[in-house]
């Protein structure tokens, strides 16, 4: 697999010897499935050595914070706060601080690349329950801290993490009626933000490949009146091609899960349907055909089915088919409409958007239509898309607009459970997210 | 290409503040070129709405497109774009698909009274550009629009 240049990490990473055999039953577990817990208090040390150690440290208690699977405790109340990654604990001292679980590591300068140690400890059992060592550039410091904190989620929920991640959106600035809209790209704690499109014309709905180099997206042409067309833009490059030589509106763009195919829907002449092309060999098949509105499709995660919006029966529903076209059937029968439907990398679920009066909501079914649950809801919400451990959703929310003036409009993200919600921070208002598969180490 | 943009936003403005008086009948003393833009949106009125969630031409819309035809079968200048746009209580790709088929229904009435099919381009905004910013009924109804655009 292809990695962008600077994503490449020659990271090396190897287990760190256990220091202290176990002797007690873990304690520090969470089941992220369970919908109701109390955050698990865990104290993060400032890494030891190189003053990089506290920068990365500060990476890991903003994830393990933003997980709302933590609280991270304050390190002023730490009493053994210079505690390195190699020196045995004095757990006493960490329960009474209140803490569950303690992260601690050591960073050092070796010949120009940075080595870091880290171990997690599990206060209540005193037992170690993950210890590594990573070797890198230092310029890749907030990865190692992403990193990390994906192997201390982990080690305690048993899920794969999603913090070594970013995030594709729409960055939105000026008033309402000539509102420029441009691709940006950010880590997923919102680091390193860099834009995609000029923002000359209107960019929307960005979705990542899965070898995360490239994006496609819907851009309106140059000239007033084109219509707005799909593409395939390398992240790195900033190569631009055009996805597809369609006559009319093609947008609604989505990868199949092996990157090698992307749907979108094709408008002609009132009428919205789907089709598939190759990527590399531009050949380009026909999915459905119907008078309706046929849009939005995502791949299952195993790639042989296609859930997508229609309004064929009279309004906006659910339906799965295969994906080559066929056997279409509607899955959601709630009350109200539904849209923007995205199947979970891991296939348990689909997200959507569902309207019901004159609310919005986020919510997850089962492929089969059946146990729909809602998540999140406002004024305008909308298009959910999945971390890549199937636990996490972003989503966007806008806020109602007043005296002439835009509502704000900003990320959210919220776990499967619908108990933490909270906004992601963005330079700009912000559509449409979505969350890259984790980068390849 | 900012003093560019505040034009162009001061442009939409002043579409808006026409739109606002385009059902009521012209003033006694309008001085418009007949044949001109202004003319078309003045006298005959460049806009129909629709209801939510709806692409069919309302009963005051088919009398405005049927003075747009005629009108436009007069004058036959200028190339025609119809622009679909649609509310904000509907999601963004879905609105897209809506728009096009807002902007197809008005092209398909337009080209029934006899104006050339190759003469009228047509395109969505779906719920990207609004016409009136707001969040109420008044705002969307007037979102909910079809706009024969002169170029």
């Amino acid at each position: 697999m292809m990695i962008p240049r600077h994503l490449r990490t020659v990271l090396c990473a190897v287990a760190l010897a256990t220091m202290i055999a176990p002797v007690a039953q873990a304690q520090l577990t969470i089941d992220i499935n369970r919908p109701n817990f109390e955050p698990v208090p865990i104290a993060i040390v400032d890494f030891q050595g190189d003053p990089m150690g506290g920068q990365i440290a500060g990476v890991i208690r903003n994830n393990l914070q933003n997980s709302g699977l933590f609280r991270s405790i304050a390190p002023g109340s730490f009493i053994e706060p210079n505690l390195g990654a190699n020196a045995q604990p004095r757990f006493p001292d960490w329960r009474n601080i209140g803490a569950t679980g303690l992260v601690v590591g050591s960073a050092t300068n070796v010949g120009g690349q940075i080595k870091v140690d880290f171990r997690l400890w599990d206060v209540v059992g005193s037992k170690q329950l993950t210890g590594l060592s990573f070797t890198s550039q230092p310029s890749n410091w907030r990865r190692l801290g992403h990193i990390i904190s994906d192997a201390i989620y982990k080690a305690v929920t048993g899920e794969e993490g999603y913090f070594d991640t970013r995030v594709a959106y729409v960055s939105e600035t000026g008033p309402l009626n000539n509102r420029t809209k441009r691709i940006a790209i950010m880590d997923q704690d919102g680091a390193n933000n860099r834009y995609i499109t000029d923002g000359a014309t209107i960019a929307l709905t960005p979705r990542f490949s899965p070898t995360l180099q490239e994006i496609v997206y819907m851009a309106y042409g140059d000239t007033k009146g084109s219509p707005p067309r799909v593409y395939l833009q390398n992240v790195d490059s900033n190569r631009k091609e055009l996805l597809g030589n369609f006559p009319g509106m093609s947008f609604a763009p989505r990868f199949s899960p092996d990157g090698s195919k992307v749907a979108m829907s094709l408008s002609q002449d009132g009428r919205t349907n789907l089709y598939e092309m190759d990527v590399r060999g531009r050949g380009q098949r026909r999915l459905t055909s119907s008078p309706a509105i046929d849009t939005s499709p995502s791949y299952s995660n195993d790639g042989t089915q296609i859930v997508f919006n229609s309004d064929r029966g009279g309004s906006q529903q659910l339906y799965v088919m295969g994906a080559g076209g066929g056997g279409e059937r509607r899955i959601s029968f709630g009350e109200g409409r539904y849209a923007t439907p995205v199947w979970s990398p891991r296939g348990d679920y689909i997200a959507f958007t569902k309207i019901t009066g004159g609310s919005f909501g986020i919510g997850v079914m089962k492929p089969d239509g059946s146990g729909e649950r809602m998540l999140a809801s406002g004024f305008l919400v909308e298009g959910p898309t999945w971390a890549p451990n199937g636990r996490v959703l972003m989503y966007f929310t806008q806020q109602p607009n007043s005296g002439g003036r835009a509502g704000s409009v900003a990320l959210h993200s919220v776990d499967i459970t619908g108990r933490f919600d909270r906004v992601v921070p963005t330079p700009t208002d912000a559509s449409d997210p979505a969350w890259s598969p984790l980068i390849p180490q | 290409m900012r003093m560019i943009k505040a034009i162009a936003a001061f442009a939409a403005l002043a579409i808006v503040a026409a739109c606002s008086s385009e059902q009521a009948p012209p003033p006694a003393n309008a001085q418009v070129t007949p044949g001109s833009i202004a003319d078309f949106k003045q006298n005959v009125g460049d806009r129909v709405y629709f209801d939510t969630d709806m692409s069919s031409i309302r009963e005051d819309g088919r009398a405005t497109l049927a003075k747009q035809a005629e009108w436009l079968k007069k004058y036959t200048n200028y190339p025609i774009l119809i622009e679909g746009k649609c509310d904000e209580r509907g999601t963004r790709e879905y609105n897209l698909a809506l728009g096009e088929r807002r902007a197809n229904a008005v092209r398909q009435y337009l080209v029934a009274q006899g104006v050339p099919a190759d003469r009228v381009k047509t395109i969505s905004y779906g719920k990207e550009r609004p016409e009136v910013v707001g969040s109420d009924e008044g705002a969307w109804a007037r979102n909910r629009v079809g706009i024969t655009a002169l170029q």
